[in-house]
C-alpha cells in the first residue's frame, strides 16, 4: 500500500482563472525520500496542502480527483485530523514558533490533540534529541538562528507521529550552511523512522544525494518523475529546474560531443570527471 | 498588582496615594525591573503632567491635582508592574487553568508574542520607504498624516500575510483537534504565591480601613484659577445678577 | 565611492553588529557582501544610505560623510532595494507604486511619466502597469520592487538578498539584469548568501563573519578558500568542490564556473587527442 496516491487530483482556487494543479497522479512508497521540484507557480505548493486537508479546508476551491495519504481517504477529512498522518513544515521558521519556550512549543501540537502528559514528555524528549535541539529547550525561539528555529519547528511537527513528513522548501530563509544541515536532519530521520518525505526544494545540489525519486511539475502537472539521475536531463533545464552545477557541467560536456554519465552530487561527478580524463 | 489598583482607585487624598505609589518601589526592587519601570514612567508622565494641567484649568486645587496625577501613576505603575513581572505564557496559562476558553488564552498569548516581531517589521517598512525618499518630519500636519500611509498599509498587509501563515501552522498542529486539551506544563503555587495573596489582603484591608475611619490630612495650598462656567445651558441663572 | 573606514556599530542593548570595519567600493564596481546570518551585511549596507549611523569610525559616500546628509538625500545617490517586497508595496497601481519616490525626490510630473513608462519597459511590467501591486505574485512584486528604486536611476545600487526565494529561471533573468545594470557604469552591492549565483556573475567578494572583513577578493580567489568560506558559513561553489577533488590530475583551483569547467576539460581532452596523436606518429 503506498503512504500518498494520488489519481488525477486537480485543483483551482477559487476566484482563479485557471486550475493551479491538473490531472496529477503519483504514487510515493512508504519511506520514500521524494524531491519536489519545478519553476514557481508550477503547483508545487498546491499539491502539497492537499495532502494535509489544507485544500480544501484553508484555501477553497475545486477539488476533484482521488487522494489517499496514509491509506486514508482525505476527502472529507480535516487537517486537524490528518495531522496526525501528515507533518507539514512550513518555509518561514518564525510564523511556525507558538510557544516562549523550545520545549514548550514542541508539544504545542500534543497539547492540542489531547495526548496523555506521561506520553507527551516523552515524545516531546525524543523529537528534541532527534533533531539535536535538546539543549536549546529552554531558549525562546526569537533567540535561535533560523536553522534552529526550523528544527524546532521539524520537532514540533516530528512529536506527532505523523508517518508523512511533507516540508514546503524548509532551507529558503536559511544560509547554505544551516541548510545542507537540516536537510541531512531530515535525511536521516526519513532513513532511521522510515518517515515517508516529500520535499519541496529549488536548491537541488543539497538534497539530491538522498533523494528516492524526483518529482518536476510544470504549470500545473507532473512532467517527470524517477530517479535524480533519470529527471535531470535536457527536459528538467529547459523547464526551468535548477540542476546541480555539476549535471550542467556534465550537460555542457554531452553537447560538446562527449559521452558522459549524469552525475548528480560532487562524489559522483568526480568518479565520473575522472574516469574521463584517465581514459 | 490588585491591592495597589484597588488602592489607588479609592483614595483622593495625596498622602494616601503618594503612600500607595511609594509602596511599589520595593517590589520593583525585589522584581529587578528597575530601568524598565523607570522608562515606562517617563514615558507616562507626560500624561501624568496634562491630568495635572487639566484639573488646574477646570479649577481644581493644587496640590489636589497633583493628587490626581499620583493616582494616575500609581495606576499605570501597578500595570506596568505586572506585566513586566508576568511572563505571557504564564498569563496565557493562568488563564487555562481558571476555564477560560482556550482560543481567548492563546490569542491573549500570541498577541503579546507577536508585539516585538511587529515592532521589528514597523521599523523595517519606515526602513525601506525612508530608502524612497519617504521624509516623515517634513511637512505640515496633514503632510505628514499622509505620510504614514506608505507605512500603514504595508504594515497592515504583512500583519494579514503573516497571520495566514500562522493559522496553516496552526492547522497543521492540529490546533482545534479536540476540545479535552492536555496541559504539559501546569502552574503551581508556591509559597511566595501565598505569601503576596496574603500580604495583598493585608494591604487591602489595611487600605479600607483607613479610608473609612482614619481623616487623612488635607493641605490645601490655595494656588486655584477660578472656576471657568460654561457658556451657560441655564439662562435663567445669569438673568438672575 | 563609498568609503567604510574603521566602523564599529551595536545596536541598542546589543553586541558590536561590526567591529573596527574597512572597506572602500570603488564606482562602478561590482561587489558581493557574503556571511552567515548575522555577520553584519545587512547592518553595514544600511550605513551606506544613512539609515545607520556608525557609533565610531566614518562612512563616505560620493567624498560626504553620511553623518551630514539626510536618509532622503543620501538615497538620491545610493539605492537600497530590500529583501521583502511586501515591506514596501502600498500603492493602487504599479505605475503609482513607481511614482512614489519620483515624487518624494521633487520630480516635475512630466519627467516622472516619462521614467516610470521606461523602467516598466526595461523591467517588462507593461502588463501589470495598472493592476495592484498585491496581486501579482511573489516573483512579479520583487521585480516591481526593484523597479521602485531604479525609477530614479541611483548612481550606486544595493540589493539584500535578491535571490531568495526566486527559481532558477528568475534567477538567471535576475543575473543578467545586474550585468546590464554593471555595464553601464553602475555601483552594483549585492548582499547575499548564494554561492552558486556568485560564481556565477564572478563580482568582488567581501566576506563578512561576525562583524568583520575576513575575506576580500575576486571571486575565483575567495571561493575557492575552503577555510574562509567555513568561518563565514557558506559553502564552497560544486565546481569548486569538483575542482579540488581532481587537482591531482592538474584541475585548476580557480574554477568555480560550469562553463569555465567544461572550457578545461574540453581543452584537457584535445591535449590528450593530439599528444597520443603525436606518440602514434612517431
Amino acid at each position: 500500500m503506498a503512504a500518498i496516491s494520488a489519481r488525477n487530483l486537480s485543483f483551482k482556487y477559487a476566484g482563479a482563472e485557471s486550475p493551479s494543479m491538473e490531472n496529477v497522479s503519483i504514487s510515493i512508497e512508504k519511506g520514500e525520500f521524494v524531491i519536489l521540484t519545478g519553476p514557481s507557480g508550477c503547483g508545487k505548493t498546491t499539491l502539497c496542502r492537499c495532502l494535509n486537508g489544507l485544500i480544501p479546508n484553508f484555501y477553497s476551491g475545486e477539488l476533484t480527483g482521488d487522494l489517499e495519504v496514509d491509506g486514508v481517504n482525505v476527502s472529507g477529512k480535516t487537517t486537524a485530523e490528518l495531522a496526525s498522518h501528515v507533518g507539514f513544515v512550513f518555509q518561514n521558521p518564525e510564523n511556525q514558533l507558538f510557544s516562549l519556550s523550545v520545549e514548550r512549543d514542541v508539544g504545542f501540537g500534543l497539547e492540542n490533540m489531547g495526548v496523555p502528559r506521561e506520553e507527551a514528555i516523552e515524545r516531546i524528549q525524543w523529537a528534541m534529541r532527534a533533531t539535536g535541539i535538546f539543549n536549546l529547550r529552554e531558549k525562546a525561539p526569537y533567540e535561535l538562528s533560523g536553522g534552529q528555529q526550523q528544527r524546532a519547528a521539524i520537532a514540533g511537527i516530528l512529536a506527532m507521529r505523523p508517518s508523512i513528513l511533507v516540508l514546503d522548501e524548509p532551507t529558503s530563509f536559511l544560509d547554505p550552511k544551516s541548510a545542507e544541515e537540516i536537510i541531512a536532519v531530515i535525511a536521516k530521520l526519513s532513513h532511521d523512522i522510515r518517515l515517508t518525505t516529500l520535499l519541496v526544494e529549488h536548491r537541488l545540489d543539497i538534497v539530491s544525494r538522498y533523494a528516492n525519486r524526483v518529482i518536476v511539475m510544470d504549470r500545473g502537472k507532473v512532467e517527470l518523475n524517477g530517479t535524480p539521475s533519470e529527471v535531470y536531463n535536457d527536459r528538467a533545464r529547459l523547464i526551468g529546474v535548477g540542476l546541480p552545477r555539476v549535471t550542467m557541467l556534465f550537460h555542457l560536456l554531452r553537447t560538446a560531443g562527449f559521452d558522459v554519465a549524469n552525475p548528480i552530487n560532487v562524489e559522483q561527478a568526480s568518479d565520473d570527471l575522472r574516469r574521463l580524463l584517465t581514459k | 498588582m490588585l491591592g495597589f489598583f484597588v488602592s489607588a482607585l479609592m483614595f483622593t487624598n495625596i498622602f494616601a496615594l503618594l503612600v500607595v505609589f511609594v509602596m511599589q518601589v520595593p517590589i520593583v526592587l525585589v522584581a529587578k525591573t528597575v530601568k524598565r519601570w523607570l522608562q515606562s514612567m517617563r514615558g507616562v508622565l507626560i500624561y501624568g503632567g496634562f491630568i495635572f494641567i487639566m484639573n488646574m484649568i477646570f479649577g481644581t486645587q493644587f496640590v489636589q491635582a497633583i493628587a490626581f496625577s499620583i493616582r494616575f501613576l500609581a495606576v499605570v505603575s501597578a500595570f506596568s508592574l505586572f506585566f513586566m513581572t508576568t511572563s505571557a505564557d504564564d498569563l496565557g496559562l493562568a488563564l487555562e487553568q481558571i476555564h477560560a476558553p482556550y482560543s481567548i488564552a492563546f490569542t491573549f498569548t500570541t498577541a503579546v508574542r507577536l508585539v516585538p516581531t511587529m515592532a521589528i517589521d514597523a521599523q523595517t517598512v519606515v526602513d525601506a520607504q525612508r530608502s524612497r525618499g519617504l521624509e516623515l518630519d517634513k511637512g505640515n500636519f496633514m503632510k505628514r498624516i499622509r505620510n504614514y500611509v506608505p507605512i500603514l498599509i504595508p504594515l497592515i498587509i504583512s500583519a494579514i500575510r503573516r497571520s495566514v501563515e500562522l493559522a496553516e501552522a496552526l492547522e497543521a498542529r492540529a490546533f482545534g483537534a479536540t476540545e479535552k486539551r492536555t496541559s504539559i506544563v501546569t502552574l503551581k503555587m508556591r509559597l511566595s504565591d501565598y505569601v503576596v495573596i496574603i500580604a495583598t489582603l493585608i494591604g487591602l484591608g489595611f487600605a479600607v480601613y483607613v479610608y473609612l475611619h482614619v481623616p487623612l490630612p488635607n493641605p490645601v495650598i490655595p494656588i486655584q484659577l477660578p472656576r471657568i462656567s460654561w457658556p451657560s445651558l441655564h439662562t435663567s441663572r445669569i438673568d438672575q445678577t | 565611492m563609498i568609503s567604510v573606514e574603521n566602523v564599529t556599530f551595536h545596536y541598542p542593548d546589543g553586541p558590536d553588529v561590526l567591529q573596527d570595519t574597512n572597506l572602500e567600493i570603488r564606482d562602478g564596481e561590482f561587489v558581493a557582501i557574503m556571511g552567515e546570518n548575522g555577520a553584519g551585511k545587512t547592518t553595514l549596507v544600511k550605513m551606506f544610505n544613512g539609515l545607520l549611523k556608525p557609533d565610531k569610525g566614518t562612512i563616505t559616500v560620493d567624498g560626504i560623510d553620511t553623518r551630514k546628509k539626510s536618509v532622503a538625500q543620501l538615497s538620491r545617490d545610493v539605492g537600497l532595494i530590500f529583501q521583502n517586497p511586501d515591506n514596501q508595496l502600498f500603492a493602487e497601481t504599479v505605475a503609482q507604486e513607481l511614482a512614489f519616490s519620483l515624487r518624494n525626490f521633487g520630480f516635475a510630473e512630466d519627467v516622472i511619466e516619462r521614467r516610470v513608462t521606461s523602467i516598466i519597459n526595461t523591467l517588462d511590467l507593461e502588463r501589470y502597469e495598472k493592476s495592484s501591486p498585491f496581486v501579482l505574485s511573489g516573483g512579479e512584486r520583487k521585480r516591481v520592487a526593484l523597479a521602485a528604486i531604479l525609477v530614479w536611476d541611483p548612481k550606486h545600487v544595493i540589493m539584500d538578498e535578491p535571490t531568495i526565494g526566486q527559481d532558477y529561471l528568475q534567477k538567471d533573468r535576475l543575473r543578467n539584469f545586474i550585468m546590464q545594470l554593471v555595464s553601464q557604469g553602475k555601483t552594483i552591492v549585492i548582499v547575499t548568501h548564494d554561492v552558486e549565483f556568485v560564481a556565477e556573475c564572478k563580482p568582488r567578494v567581501v566576506l563578512l563573519s561576525h562583524g568583520k572583513v575576513i575575506g576580500d577578493g575576486s571571486a575565483t580567489t575567495i571561493l575557492t578558500n575552503s577555510a574562509l568560506v567555513e568561518q563565514a558559513s557558506l559553502v564552497l561553489p560544486q565546481i569548486s568542490t569538483l575542482m579540488k577533488n581532481l587537482a591531482d590530475l592538474g584541475a585548476p583551483s580557480d574554477i568555480i564556473d560550469a562553463y569555465s569547467a567544461k572550457d578545461f576539460v574540453v581543452a584537457r581532452m584535445r591535449e590528450k587527442v593530439e599528444s597520443r596523436a603525436r606518440s602514434l606518429k612517431s
